[in-house]
């Protein structure tokens, strides 16, 4: 026990799921889900829509239970010590979800507000988490003002604000252009980089797939394949993620289905 | 490292690491309480004030009833010295807070939609995924709605007073009590038909001229929260009431129309003894009576715990509904129903 105890706390992993099944009625949804994110790892889950993403999202952020299975954040059990697992927990949604009648500060001191900071301790939050995003000329503007990926960085800026060890981000990239998913990727990948963050990346994108991530396939509520992408070409003797995705789907093709 | 060896190392030592964590672990005292429900009632009022439109048609619908239907009913139907009344009243000045009740009632609906609109966009989950406990999250943002509300009912108050519809002067807050039983209630609940009044304390002389426009605050509060927590309830377990016109026809018209609101209930007992009991059965002829006599600085005992009980029945039902492991949410199959 004590000897246990003693390692360090950077060891635990930002995300674990464990033996996660979900249903809606009859339909089961997600069927016997592991993965981990491990501190400073991006790992992208790869799934079409309707592959269960959203569910397992809507898992982790306790927006209802996992009936089977265990969901932990740093350690804390998102069922049993929500509020110390969504301490930890940052999260960008599919949806947008900012106000756009108000300005970028107003947006990000309610978010600075639900996690309990308030005051100068918010403002200098919301300042430091758009200087993040390359957003602190915009502090005043109205959301209305900005293009999709510049509303995508201040959800992205928003999520960072309580100094999140996991972050989760579902379909991030979906209807921006091309300049804008880049740098949306790229301020993401440089947080894992630098500031050791846990991220998990929802996406049907196969090109937002890098040679060296960490890739988890879910079709039709089943993880097909967790590994790095790497052994994922060899062992399925393709040369791209995509097509790697269709051998082990059985020829379903993401890019198609999804558009 | 394999995702199997990262799952049987945590496997046993969740618990330990959890509390090696704990170190770090902020605590979410008083103040991060205050600053939760702080931000989330100042949400609601910035997007409010921002929503021009809504504020006028808020303010436009009472005054039409007002201005209009009061003007055109205060000929063919008198009112006759009912408490808390103590002279014969214009029937403007009667249905004055049946109108700031349903400036409520529209609200809560309103917002309460907005909420199962939110659940869909993504706005009412990032509120959800707030570290605070789930039930403070929901009465937060109940009480910015009442906030928003009583915005609305001091805006259309002023507009009164320019009409001359004022509350009198106050000299004495005083507690009200009758209490006419329904027959179909056991005898051992008795009545008080007789009113007992009870003063409380007096009101200072410098602030009895305008006194009604305070002591009406707990009242609106009060039937506002009762009114949000019935609509929160509702949206969240009723499909259907996700468009507005159904909300109108099923919830707003009825529970208006068969209350005290416009017309004292002795007059409706005249008409129809089946209709009178329907009115009496109606939370929101409570609501309106509480804000009547607030407004002229008594407490009605009877609408009180009436009013307190609903809240409390309709504000646990809401919070079940949206709690993760009991609640409706999941049953639904997810935000907007989508699996």
């Amino acid at each position: 026990m004590e000897a246990k105890s003693a390692r360090h706390p950077d060891d635990i992993p930002a995300l674990v799921v464990r033996n996660v099944s979900h249903s809606f009625g009859d339909k089961k949804v997600l069927n016997d889900v592991s993965l981990t994110v491990e501190q400073g790892q991006f790992v992208v889950l790869l799934g079409l829509n309707g592959a269960g993403k959203s569910t397992l999202f809507s898992l982790v952020t306790r927006l209802y239970d996992n009936v089977t299975g265990e969901i932990f954040i740093r350690g804390f059990d998102v069922r049993r010590r929500p509020s110390q697992a969504l301490q930890r927990l940052g999260v960008v949604f599919q949806s947008r979800t900012l106000d756009s009648d108000l300005s970028l500060i107003q947006n990000l001191k309610y978010h600075a507000a639900l996690h309990g900071f308030s005051g100068r301790e918010a403002s200098e939050r919301a300042q430091a988490a758009l200087a993040i995003v390359g957003l602190s000329d915009r502090a005043g503007d109205k959301v209305r003002a900005l293009s999709g990926g510049q509303a995508r960085r201040v959800e992205i800026a928003r999520s960072l604000m309580h100094k999140p060890d996991m972050l989760l981000l579902d379909e991030p990239t979906v209807g921006l252009d091309l300049g804008s998913r880049e740098s949306v990727v790229r301020i993401v990948r440089d947080l894992v980089a630098k500031q050791g963050l846990g991220v998990l990346w929802a996406t049907h994108l196969m090109d937002e797939v890098k040679a060296t991530d960490h890739v988890v396939i879910l079709h039709k509520g089943r993880v097909l394949y967790n590994g790095r992408v790497p052994e994922l070409l060899s062992s399925t003797g393709t040369k791209l993620v995509s097509e790697a995705f269709r051998a082990l789907t059985g020829g379903s093709d993401a890019q198609e289905e999804a558009a | 490292m394999t995702t199997a060896d990262t799952l049987s190392r945590v496997a046993g030592e969740h618990m330990l690491t959890a509390e090696s964590a704990e170190t770090q672990t902020r605590r979410l005292g008083l103040s991060g309480y205050l600053a939760c429900f702080n931000g989330i009632v100042w949400r609601e009022i910035l997007r409010y004030l921002h929503q021009r439109e809504r504020f006028l048609s808020a303010l436009v619908r009472p005054l039409i009833w007002l201005f209009i239907f009061a003007a055109g009913f205060r000929q063919t139907l008198g009112v006759s010295i009912i408490p808390p009344y103590e002279s014969y009243v214009l029937y403007e000045e009667f249905i004055t807070p049946g109108l700031i009740a349903m400036i409520l009632l529209f609200n809560a609906m309103q917002s309460s939609l907005s909420m199962v609109y939110d659940r869909e966009t993504g706005a009412m989950r990032t509120l959800l995924v707030s570290p605070f406990p789930r039930s403070f999250l929901l009465l937060s943002k109940l009480l910015g709605g009442v906030s928003v509300a009583l915005l609305q009912v001091y805006a259309f108050l002023l507009v009164a007073w320019f009409w001359e519809i004022q509350p009198p002067p106050i000299t004495e807050i005083k507690l009200f009590t009758m209490y006419d039983a329904p027959p179909f209630l056991p005898p051992i609940l008795g009545s008080v038909t007789d009113p007992i009044v009870t003063p409380l304390f007096a009101v200072p002389s410098f602030m009895q001229s305008f006194a009604g426009y305070l002591t009406v605050i707990p009242a609106l509060i009060l039937a506002g929260l009762m009114l949000g927590s019935m609509a929160l309830f509702m949206s969240s377990v009723i499909k259907q009431l996700e468009n507005f016109a159904g909300v109108m026809n099923f919830v707003i018209f009825p529970m208006f129309f068969a209350s005290s609101a416009l017309y004292p209930l002795w007059r409706i007992r005249e008409a129809s003894p089946l209709l009178y009991e329907i009115c009496r059965l109606n939370p929101f002829s409570y609501a309106v009576e509480l804000i009547r006599f607030g407004l002229h600085g008594q407490v009605d005992t009877v609408s009180l715990l009436i009013v307190v009980t609903f809240t409390t029945l309709f504000l646990a039902a809401a919070i079940f509904a949206y709690n993760p492991s009991k609640g409706l949410i999941a049953r639904r199959g997810g935000p907007g129903g989508a699996a």
